[in-house]
């Protein structure tokens, strides 16, 4: 499988002398949908910003599908579809005239563009507001509609930075299976979002960036598996006063209903029901206290803080 | 045709329908405005102004001030369109869209230039067809008006695009056009010869290059000219040719645009 990005001691020196990133080097196969996560200002949107050529990079080599940065900018281009974080549509056009436009500015034909705008605006849930101005639009549906623009021109990679921000839950799910179906159909996906459920359920690999370096870049099941302890809530039946005694698994009542307990990965939880059962603590359900990967991401972070002053 | 060429020139078509779709939409603002204005400058200043003035360079004053009034109409909407356009283009970040997609620089620059020329010279139509009520024009040499109104509205809509480059914020879109364009407009001999001036105000009145434009285009129209015409398409060949270089330079740098 060839590669579909692959950049190369990246950096970015801002004007005022701010170092937004510090040679990152990644790479990302053809066909994956890839994670790039990080906390705010740690270099996600700028590395977006250079690869969609909005920000000039100050070193460093970017490739999409073959097409350097610098010696192929329109093969790139051609190759690369973008959703910015902000809108930055006109808001006095209307979607169906944004897609069509747009469309043109990669060479597409007006009668193929048509063809293609109707085809994601039906997709996309959009087809009824095709001939409302963008700006009357709610922010799910502008979202969506640039979702449809970076679609138009057919792109074998699509970036994708925060796409879900502000968009109900139902709604979210819905563009879940939407990309996923992308991605199956061949599109190589970059996502970046601050949902780390959204990055564990979509995505395949991941690659964290802090203070402008990778600080991890592995498959999310190698990832996930360095998690050793996972800290559940268990809502209880009967109310009670003080923590049961559970041996090896350390736990607190979080209320009179609710027991926090850290579970190692080696012990599994049959042991802990038996203990809470021998106890005649009924258990009515079980819940993680935080996202898998939220726990890691936070851990991974913080120990970059504590290297990176 | 050329692998480059042919998505090139639909994306000039898509820039340049989407501009002209602008300024017709928003018509009540960018073309019924000049229509009104104009058509007060020849009730005012050619018809009862004018009478009292008498002839000038031979021809009557409404017939005089005509050219001048066509031309000032297509500077200042050639310009004022391209500077509104891309500046709001760059205000909503929609110039993104175009920036992250192949489209060539060149292509960028004549679309957003021809949006301005296009508009321009709609109005001069338009300003043409009302003259018409107040005097009965003859066009003296096509060649020369086509060539000189053409090239000053290329001229106007390639420096609202520097503008809109430079611009930060909606007042410095409006600072050019009124500190400059309509004092450079108003002593560039519209209203007036330049030989009704003394020697040292004629002198200094030729390094206004609004000058050489009007009296080239009222050359055109009345066949009179306080200037020389070869020079004075020479002179704006030479502006256009330097415009759209700074223009394209100005977009690849992405000053404004690009972090």
């Amino acid at each position: 499988m060839s590669t579909a990005l692959s950049i190369r001691q990246l950096t970015k020196t801002y004007g005022n002398g701010f170092q937004a990133l510090k040679g990152i080097d990644l790479d990302v196969a053809e066909g994956d949908f890839f994670a790039l996560l990080g906390p705010n200002g740690a270099g996600k949107s700028t590395t977006i910003g250079i690869l969609s050529t909005l920000v000039n990079k100050s070193g460093g080599t970017v490739n999409v599908f073959g097409h350097d940065l610098d010696r192929d900018p329109s093969g790139l281009k051609r190759c690369l579809g973008v959703v910015p974080q902000e809108f930055n549509f006109n808001q006095f056009e209307k979607a169906f005239d944004i897609l069509v436009t747009q469309a043109g500015y990669y060479g597409i034909p007006a009668k193929i563009a048509k063809e293609r705008a109707e085809r994601y605006l039906n997709q996309l849930g959009l087809w009824d507001k095709r001939d409302v101005s963008s700006r009357m639009l709610s922010g799910g549906m502008k979202r969506r509609l640039m979702i449809a623009r970076a679609l138009i021109h057919q792109p074998r990679l699509l970036i994708l930075d925060e796409p879900t921000a502000g968009v109900d839950i139902e709604l979210r799910r819905s563009m879940w299976s939407f990309l996923t179906e992308l991605n199956r159909e061949g599109i190589t996906i970059i996502l970046t979002t601050h949902y780390l459920e959204e990055a564990e359920q979509l995505c395949r690999n991941i690659g964290i960036i802090d203070h402008g370096q990778i600080v991890k870049n592995t498959s999310m099941r190698e990832l996930l598996k360095q998690l050793h302890v996972e800290t559940f809530l268990l809502d209880l039946k009967e109310s009670q006063l003080v923590a049961p005694e559970l041996g090896n698994y350390p736990s607190r009542l979080v209320d009179h209903h609710t027991l926090e307990v850290q579970v190692e990965k080696s012990q599994g939880v049959t042991e802990l029901f038996r203990l809470l059962s021998a106890q005649g603590i009924e258990v009515l359900s079980l819940r993680n206290k935080t996202n898998r990967l939220e726990e890691l991401f936070v851990s991974l972070v913080e120990n970059n803080l504590k290297v990176t002053p | 045709m050329s692998r480059e060429l042919r998505p090139n020139l639909v994306a000039l078509q898509t820039i340049v329908q989407r501009e002209i779709r602008r300024y017709t939409r928003i018509w009540p603002q960018t073309l019924l405005p000049p229509a009104i204005t104009m058509v007060l400058y020849f009730v005012i200043f050619g018809s009862l102004i004018g009478a009292r003035i008498g002839e000038m360079d031979g021809f009557s004053y409404m017939d005089y001030i005509v050219p001048g009034l066509i031309m000032m109409s297509v500077i200042t909407n050639s310009y004022s369109n391209v500077v509104s356009s891309f500046f709001s283009t760059k205000f909503q970040r929609s110039i993104e869209e175009l920036l992250v997609s192949p489209v060539s620089p060149h292509v960028i620059v004549v679309g957003f230039a021809l949006g301005g020329i296009t508009r321009g010279l709609a109005v001069a139509v338009i300003v043409t067809l009302l003259s018409m009520f107040f005097t009965d024009l003859q066009v003296h040499h096509l060649g020369v008006t086509v060539l000189v109104i053409s090239l000053t509205a290329s001229i106007f809509a390639l420096g609202g695009f520097i503008n809109a480059v430079f611009a930060r914020n909606f007042d410095d879109i409006s600072i050019i056009p009124t500190f400059v364009l309509t004092p450079l407009t108003y002593l560039g001999g519209v209203f007036y010869s330049i030989h009704l001036l003394s020697p040292f105000w004629q002198t200094l009145s030729l390094a206004n290059p609004v000058l050489h434009m009007v009296n080239a285009f009222r050359y055109g129209i009345l066949g009179v000219s306080d200037i020389r015409i070869g020079v004075a398409i020479s002179f704006m060949l030479v502006a256009v040719a330097l415009l759209y270089l700074v223009s394209v330079r100005l977009l690849i740098s992405g000053r404004g645009m690009r972090q």
